[in-house]
């Protein structure tokens, strides 16, 4: 196991070392002076001249991508000149935040689709699966910022139960009380259309695996209806559910870029828009860098789990 | 065609989604001549107009716009927008996709093609400039012979230590290539562009691609692998970002997240279609591959990328919305439904109107577009058409409409008249069509036929296994020890199951959960019937392979399924079938998968647990020399009933059955079945198409009129019985 790990780490470098070639050219593109962008257009030439120098933009662009790996990998990913703070440290701290929110919508989405899937597909046809069928189209249709906005119109605004945006109360106590009320709306809102995508195939995978030998072999021994849907049937369709997972983990990231602005939620998707906004380069590829390199990082844990859960695959 | 769109109307959510869809392009279409206002013309005066008011139906935003004619051209715009990139993502991942998945095992590169010495140049190339800039770009003549020689030794030792396959002949190349193009690198001095760098990662990844012997499949998935790595907005963002704000570039950035998707699933579609008759057919007849894609490919990869797109229109519509939300998609004033979103939220505590106005427009039309897309794929994948994917339910229909016979043997196990048909649409096939069967204690009763005859689907039905839907058991009775399990309450039937009547099935490896240790499946079949602690469980587990003589049964408790060989499997098999000591086990082809040794093993097996625990045993073969071997009685299947039953000996000696004489002829040897039914001329009828009389009467050589017309009882005397007018071999039997 810890070799098929190790393996899987260092078939990552690649992967890592493509994201970081594909993020730099692609900002490479951008046209326009960074220093210009950053001391105006009133600025003097020579002052713009020496800012590109201080920044090292004089350079050609290829050493430009070598001092820019070669720094990330010392830990160091520049400054940004909008927040005049490094990238490293504002990339966390808002990273943090979106860790919390999409961690937790991540837990919620799977736990929720995979029990609505499984209910549907054991009472296909019936009210159970109709119902949740509808439920789900009606998730995976809806735009989750106009959801959002919806829950904040109701919750927030008319009945006053949970609190309009933030990540924590302007005055008051930082506790995980304060904490789960203000996350409440955000992950849910941002796991709804997760779950839909992950319900229908939770369904469709455990009516796969139903029609198997193996199920009808549990059910000549004897095993109550329950045990052959949760403890046969579920198992063996992890096994196409997990890396749908892997693909969720993804869209549940990108989704809580919308789900930062409509909430204010103080993480990274509403900083890259705000840095791209801004054409504040370093940070918007700083953080490109890092989210891509945690999901690359989460799908290795996704493929681990996967291993440990079917012992078929070769580690 | 038409039948494509007569399954569509069939599916009542995707017509409505169809309609609703309409509608809407239709409404959208004729913007031009409705009577709207102007969508750009602010009005201060008139800010936040509620809908329904004077002048504006739907009525006005921050600006004092008419929010109506806003909504109309914007989804107009979102439409236009989210069909573009759907139809781009589409076309540029289904080529990628068809080309990967017909171009599998064609390489990208073979050995000594004059482009694995490009590669190599274009490495030393890149490896020269780098080396040349790390030393500060002296273009003196020591420099020069330092960066060629350096470069020239790290390529070769690249070569060599990449790949052994690399003939000795070929080293020569490919340091003469690096060597050269490190020269050619420091002639030149350290260009200040990105140029010598794209050339050496270009080159590195040819190298790769040649030593690794990647194929063009496997070179172009692993570059849909690299843009899949990132969470799909990264790069929507990025490319946005890099292209500035705008609608366009929206569209553009949506297009280009989604292509991966399609590339992977044409691909694998693709690679299925290229592998066909046809498609070797075609390249034999000396068709260009171009030609091949476009007329034999195409065609049956267009119905998965129609599905695909369908499936996934409404969630680009849904992204290009998410874009102009944010302000990265649409610019003001031009507005499509996002970013109609994206500017009223500002106001969404004191005018939700202006927000809810697009976001429920969004909403309707995504889910319109879902509903049809999903009917679309029903109508179009070939396996929901055939109702393929239901569920078996936990037991097996029952819907006898009149009382059971009472039982006429007094065995454990007596079946009297049992009745299983498959219901699929209007079609009912008779898989059994009133099977009178007893076993007792200790006996060993054999069913055999061919494929097709019933058999399994007869064993089945004593415990409601059948699948259902589509079985349901329509007459008969099944009764253990006296009490009717046909209709029996589901909890009745499961408490029996495994405890009274235990089953072995055919092919263990598919009838083994794979995800369970043997040892814990053993533990699950006691557990189901009375509570066990985890360490005695186990010590059972163990004994009970012990019974079935698996050496090394401590640790093999402990193994996976696809760990052990066919003949370990089967015992494990058994094993689960004896856990909670059942009267009856029944057998279905156990052996079938099983080489002839293994199969010996296993049927010894079975007689001494038989012998030694008083087990009836039902045992299913369409091999009569494993009847032979094992079997008190036969019963001889055909259609769906029982055409000939009596001990097995008598019946070995003189069948009366002239179908059972050709079964009989068939086994060269005992034990050795090898040449099995299939020398039999003809195959046995379709049964949801019986004949009237015999059914065996278009394969047999004594057919008579008399035998096409009516009924044929099964009749006998005493021990033996037979479903036939014109019988063999009467006269040794009545001796
Ligand atoms: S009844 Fe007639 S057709 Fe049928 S098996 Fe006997 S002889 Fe042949």
């Amino acid at each position: 196991m810890a070799g098929y790990i190790l393996k899987r780490l260092i078939t990552a470098i690649p992967v890592l070392f493509g994201i970081s070639v594909i993020v730099f050219l692609i900002m490479a593109l951008i046209p326009g002076d960074p220093a210009t962008a950053i001391l105006g257009s009133y600025a003097t030439p020579e002052n713009v001249a020496r800012l590109n120098a201080d920044l090292g933009l004089d350079k050609p662009e290829w050493q430009q991508f070598f001092i820019w790996l070669g720094n990330m990998l010392q830990g160091d990913f520049g400054r940004s000149f909008q927040l005049n703070r490094p990238v490293l440290d504002e990339v966390l701290e808002r990273f943090n935040a979106t860790l919390v929110l999409a961690g937790t919508s991540f837990v919620l989405c799977s736990v929720l689709g995979i029990v609505a899937g499984v209910i549907s597909a054991a009472n296909q046809y019936g009210w159970a699966d109709k119902g949740i069928t509808f439920v789900v189209l009606l998730g995976i249709s809806i735009p989750s910022f106009f959801l959002g906005m919806m829950m904040i119109l109701v919750f927030a605004v008319n009945l006053r139960w949970l609190p309009a945006s933030g990540m924590w109360p302007i005055y008051g106590d930082r506790d995980l009380w304060a904490l789960l009320r203000h996350l409440a709306m955000p992950a849910f809102a941002l796991s709804v259309v997760a779950t839909g995508v992950i319900a229908r195939l939770s369904r469709s995978a455990m009516l796969e695996v139903l029609r198997q030998d193996f199920i009808r072999t549990a059910r000549a021994k004897g095993v109550h209806e329950r045990g052959v849907i949760w403890r046969h049937a579920l198992r063996a369709a992890m096994v196409s559910i997990i890396p749908v997972l892997g693909i969720q983990a993804g869209f549940v990231l990108s989704g809580a870029v919308y789900i930062e602005v409509v909430f204010q939620w103080p993480g990274i998707g509403r900083m890259l828009v705000d840095a791209i906004l801004r054409r504040d380069i370093l940070l918007v590829q700083g953080g490109v860098v890092i989210v891509a390199a945690c999901y690359v990082l989460f799908n290795i844990v996704v493929d681990v789990a996967q291993s440990l859960l079917d012992p078929r695959i070769k580690t | 065609m038409s039948a494509f769109f007569k399954l569509l109307a069939r599916n009542r959510l995707a017509l409505g989604g169809l309609i609703v869809m309409t509608v809407v392009v239709v409404l959208a279409l004729l913007i031009p001549v409705l009577p709207l206002a102007d969508p750009y013309a602010t009005n201060t005066g008139n800010r936040f107009a509620l809908p329904f008011s004077e002048g504006a139906l739907l009525g006005t935003d921050h600006l004092g716009r008419d929010l109506l004619s806003r909504l109309m051209w914007g989804t107009l715009l979102s439409l236009a927008v989210g069909f573009a990139a759907a139809l781009v993502a589409a076309t540029i991942g289904s080529a990628i996709g068809i080309t990967a998945g017909y171009l599998v095992g064609t390489r990208i590169l073979r050995r000594g093609e004059p482009l694995a010495a490009l590669a190599h140049f274009a490495v030393g190339y890149g490896l020269g400039t780098v080396l040349l800039l790390v030393l500060g770009a002296l273009p003196g003549l020591l420099t020069f012979v330092l960066v060629a020689a350096a470069t020239g030794i790290a390529a070769w030792a690249l070569a060599r230590t990449a790949i052994p396959v690399l003939g000795g002949a070929r080293v020569p190349l490919a340091v003469c290539a690096a060597l050269f193009g490190a020269l050619i690198a420091a002639a030149l001095g350290a260009g200040p562009i990105i140029t010598p760098l794209a050339i050496a990662a270009v080159g590195t990844l040819l190298l790769l691609l040649f030593y690794a012997r990647m194929d063009v499949d496997n070179g172009l998935m692993r570059l849909v692998d690299m843009l899949m790595a990132f969470p799909y907005i990264l790069l929507a963002l990025a490319i946005v970002a890099a292209l500035g704000p705008g609608l366009l570039n929206a569209l553009i950035a949506v297009a280009a997240v989604n292509i991966p998707f399609f590339a992977r699933n044409i691909r694998g579609i693709t690679v299925g279609i290229a592998n066909r008759e046809f498609v070797d057919a075609a390249r034999l007849a000396g068709m260009s591959d171009v030609r091949i894609i476009l007329t034999e490919i195409l065609p049956n990869v267009i119905p998965v990328i129609v599905i695909a797109m369908s499936t996934t229109i409404g969630w680009m519509i849904l992204e290009t919305a998410g874009l102009s939300f944010l302000g990265l998609g649409s610019q003001p004033p031009q507005a499509d439904l996002g970013s109609m979103l994206g500017e009223a939220r500002s106001a969404l505590i004191t005018n939700p109107h202006t927000s809810i106005v697009p976001g429920v427009m969004i909403l309707i039309i995504v889910m319109a577009i879902n509903l049809l897309g999903d009917g679309v794929r029903d109508a179009l994948d070939p396996r929901l058409k055939s109702g393929a994917l239901n569920r078996p339910l936990p037991a097996t229909l029952v819907a006898r409409d009149r009382a059971p016979v009472p039982a006429h043997n007094d065995g454990i196990l007596t079946m009297s008249g049992l009745e299983t048909q498959f219901h699929v649409k209007d079609r009912v096939y008779r898989a059994v069509g009133g099977v009178d069967l007893s076993v007792k204690p200790g006996e060993c009763l054999g069913i055999i036929g061919e494929s097709g005859s019933g058999k399994s689907v007869t064993a089945l039905s004593v415990m409601g296994l059948v699948a259902s839907p589509p079985g349901v058991i329509t007459g008969g009775s099944v009764r253990f020890s006296g009490e009717d399990l046909v209709g029996a309450p589901y909890e009745k039937l499961r408490s029996m199951r495994g405890k009274s009547v235990a089953y072995i099935f055919q092919d263990p490896l598919a009838t083994l959960h794979p995800l369970y240790k043997v040892g814990d499946q053993l533990i699950e079949a006691i557990s189901s019937h009375r509570s066990i602690g985890r360490a005695e469980g186990r010590k059972k587990a163990i004994e009970l392979l012990e019974a079935v003589r698996i050496p090394n049964a401590k640790s093999r408790v402990d193994t996976y399924p696809h760990e052990m060989s066919g003949g370990m499997r089967q015992r494990v098999g058994i094993a689960m079938a004896l856990a909670n000591d059942p009267e009856v086990i029944i057998a279905d082809e156990p052996t079938t998968a099983l080489d002839v040794t293994v199969q010996a093993q296993i049927l010894s097996l079975l007689n001494d647990l038989r012998r030694e625990r008083g087990l009836a045993i039902i045992f299913i073969t369409h091999d009569f020399g494993v009847v032979g071997q094992l079997c008190d009685r036969v019963a001889v299947m055909y259609a769906g009933r029982i055409v000939e039953e009596g001990p097995t000996k008598a019946i070995l000696d003189a069948p009366q059955h002239p179908y059972t004489a050709r079964l009989i002829a068939c086994v060269p040897e005992l034990g050795e079945g090898k040449r099995r039914l299939e020398a039999i001329p003809g195959l046995p009828p379709v049964v949801d198409k019986l004949p009237d009389g015999c059914a065996f009467a278009d394969r047999c050589d004594r057919v008579h009129a008399s035998c096409r017309q009516g009924d044929i009882p099964l009749e006998g005397n005493g021990t033996r019985a037979v479903r036939c007018l014109f019988p063999v071999n009467m006269k040794e039997a009545a001796e």
